[in-house]
């Protein structure tokens, strides 16, 4: 354990601060490809971000995220392709939304019940939901079937296109950022204090008089809303919606991101997403048809031996629960001179 | 010692029974705290002390019988509405959170009051702090409010967790085994902190330390086999036959 006083040292405002910077300028450095290839990382890396809140904060082991994130999806799709709209100012409003509601119903079965629900449940049953949604879209042909809804339009601002390149580059990081901030306001805030205990001793919160379920209901339904803005965000990048991105495959792979990259950063989910999608590409090119299995054993290997992630190598445990209250500063010195009476005792 | 002779009762416990399978851990138990005493109860192992604590924090829920808190009855309760009522618990396992700093473990305890959209804004950090830091003061933990609640002694996670449970002040505090694995000298200090809190709230406490239920308490409870062997005032009950008996004979 690292000795409790020892000073503070803070990496996460660091590695946020390199990133933002090093994303605001690799459009300058980069080709096309990879700034779509990094646009991606961006959207994915909300879909982690709601992830890592609902898992890394309040304990609750979600299967479902691709779900409310897939349904998103799909709305944008249909309002675009079947009554024309395009406008951002309604599409992804629409997509928080849909995350939102589809988020709510699925907590109201599998977390807001009479009993507290254990986190083998919660899996299972979030997991059925989205296997059910993908099961419905793939039979459905108002939505596609197995085909999905392509050629989706591009979305639109005052009548201008948002083409897939630089100018979704900056919108979609714009949006991470945003979101990013506001969920890292959110886990330091009191509320964030009570998500702490959740995680540490669920049972004992509730004898302080905190109702654990509602704010697990809470956080779930923040995940879904930020999944569901990833989902729409994604419907127009890739130009499709299809029944993929509503299973899951799609959840399993999220929960690989955010367990790879470091479980309860938030910034972990997106270093994930970066880096297992450089190494899948990567290794897609050196071995066609094996590479799924190295990447597998890449990822047995972290979560195995180092189940705080990559983050984890950076970041103490101290760090990463942080703190939450107001603390009175100590008097100047008072470390230092207890230091020394404790060296000279 | 000035027991109160008739004061109006906090908690009142009305044949509670608990029965696990084939085994009856309490047998029709009437408990009665009156408001301002600190009452204790003992019995040796097995004989459904704890249990009886447990069902009265809602932890268990009695298979027969009433619990009454400040005149509801709140036998079904959960835990979570009991706290809200009033009523504090410290589990016999020490349960702080040890990842998290000693001011935020009180922090946590005291906002629990606050409705979640308070929380969400954070609108209670700042008015909150002095009671902290005062709940800290008096269970001499000021010194470190910073430093890992894992790291405090075992003696301080065990006053940390008592000024937890009071600094929503409770109107009753429920106590499993505060002293357990203390040395005498923190043993000492744990009923000198207990003592003024007595004009506040009343205390229900589970303890194998006799010396220091005697040192503290003005009402005492004896259980055996699920059953009350003996009740009332501490002088009274200790030196009764029936409680020598029940005691030396498992001891």
């Amino acid at each position: 354990m690292t000795p409790a006083t020892a000073p503070k040292r803070r990496v996460i405002p660091w590695i946020e601060g390199v990133l933002l910077v090093g994303f605001l300028l690799l459009p300058l450095a980069i080709d096309d490809f990879w700034v779509l290839f990094v646009t991606r990382v961006f959207i994915l890396g909300l879909l982690a971000l709601s992830f890592d809140l609902v898992w890394g904060y309040a304990g609750i082991l979600s299967f479902g995220q691709a779900l409310f994130f897939g349904v998103a999806g799909y709305c944008c799709a249909l309002l675009a392709t079947k009554a024309g709209i395009t406008s951002i100012l309604l599409l992804l409003p629409v997509a928080a939304l849909a995350g939102l509601v589809v988020s709510v119903a699925l907590a109201f079965l599998v977390i807001l019940g009479k009993r507290v629900p254990t986190t083998v449940f919660v899996a299972l049953g979030t997991l059925a939901g989205s296997y059910v949604v993908e099961r419905l879209a793939r039979g459905w042909s108002y939505v596609g079937g197995q085909n999905g809804i392509p050629s989706l339009p591009r979305m639109t601002v005052f009548g201008h296109e948002i083409a897939e390149g630089p100018v979704f580059y900056y919108l979609s990081l714009a949006i991470l950022a945003l979101v990013y901030v506001g969920l890292r306001w959110l886990t330091r805030s009191q509320f964030g204090l009570v998500l702490a205990g959740i995680r540490e001793q669920e049972a004992r919160i509730a004898f302080f008089g905190y109702n654990v379920q509602n704010y697990k209901g809470v956080v779930f339904a923040i995940g879904g809303l930020v999944a569901g803005l990833s989902g729409g965000l994604y419907a127009f990048h890739e130009g499709y919606v299809g029944p993929g991105q509503l299973g899951p495959v799609l959840s399993t792979q999220v929960v690989l991101y955010v367990l790879f990259g470091g479980v309860g950063t938030l910034v972990g989910g997106i270093v994930g997403v970066a880096i297992i999608d450089l190494f899948s590409f990567y290794l897609s090119q050196l071995w066609e048809t094996g590479w799924p299995i190295v990447l597998g054993l890449l990822l047995l290997i972290v979560v195995m031996f180092k189940p705080t992630g990559l983050i984890g190598f950076l970041v103490t445990a101290r760090e990463r629960v942080g703190s939450f209250g107001r603390c009175t500063p100590k008097p100047k010195g008072g470390r230092e001179a207890a230091a020394a009476v404790n060296e000279v005792t | 010692m000035n027991a109160p002779m008739a004061s109006a009762s906090v908690l009142e416990a009305r044949g509670v029974k608990k029965t696990y399978a084939t085994l009856t851990a309490l047998d029709g138990v009437d408990l009665t705290v009156t408001e301002r005493s600190f009452h204790g109860l003992i019995g040796p192992n097995g004989s459904g002390k704890s249990t009886l604590l447990k069902s009265i924090a809602g932890a268990e829920t009695p298979t027969e019988g009433t619990v009454t808190f400040l005149g509801k009855d709140i036998t079904r309760a959960t835990p979570a509405e009991r706290s809200r009522a009033g009523m504090s618990l410290k589990f016999q396992i020490t349960s702080i959170l040890p990842a998290l700093s000693v001011y935020d473990n009180v922090l946590l305890a005291v906002q629990a009051q606050d409705a979640m959209t308070a929380l969400f804004l954070s609108r209670t950090r700042e008015p909150l702090h002095a009671r902290i830091m005062e709940m800290l003061e008096q269970f001499r933990l000021d010194g470190r409010p910073d430093e890992l609640a894992g790291a405090l002694s075992h003696g301080q996670q065990q006053w940390l967790e008592i000024a937890m449970a009071l600094a929503r002040e409770p109107r009753l505090l429920l106590l499993d085994e505060p002293t357990a694995g203390m040395s005498s000298q923190e043993r000492r200090a744990t009923g000198d902190l207990l003592g003024p809190i007595k004009d506040r709230c009343s205390l229900l406490i589970v303890e194998h330390d006799l010396d220091f239920i005697r040192d503290i308490c003005d009402t005492l409870t004896v259980l055996d086999q699920g059953q009350i062997v003996d009740s009332g005032p501490t002088r009274i009950v200790q030196n009764s036959e029936k409680v020598k008996e029940a005691y030396l004979s498992h001891a």
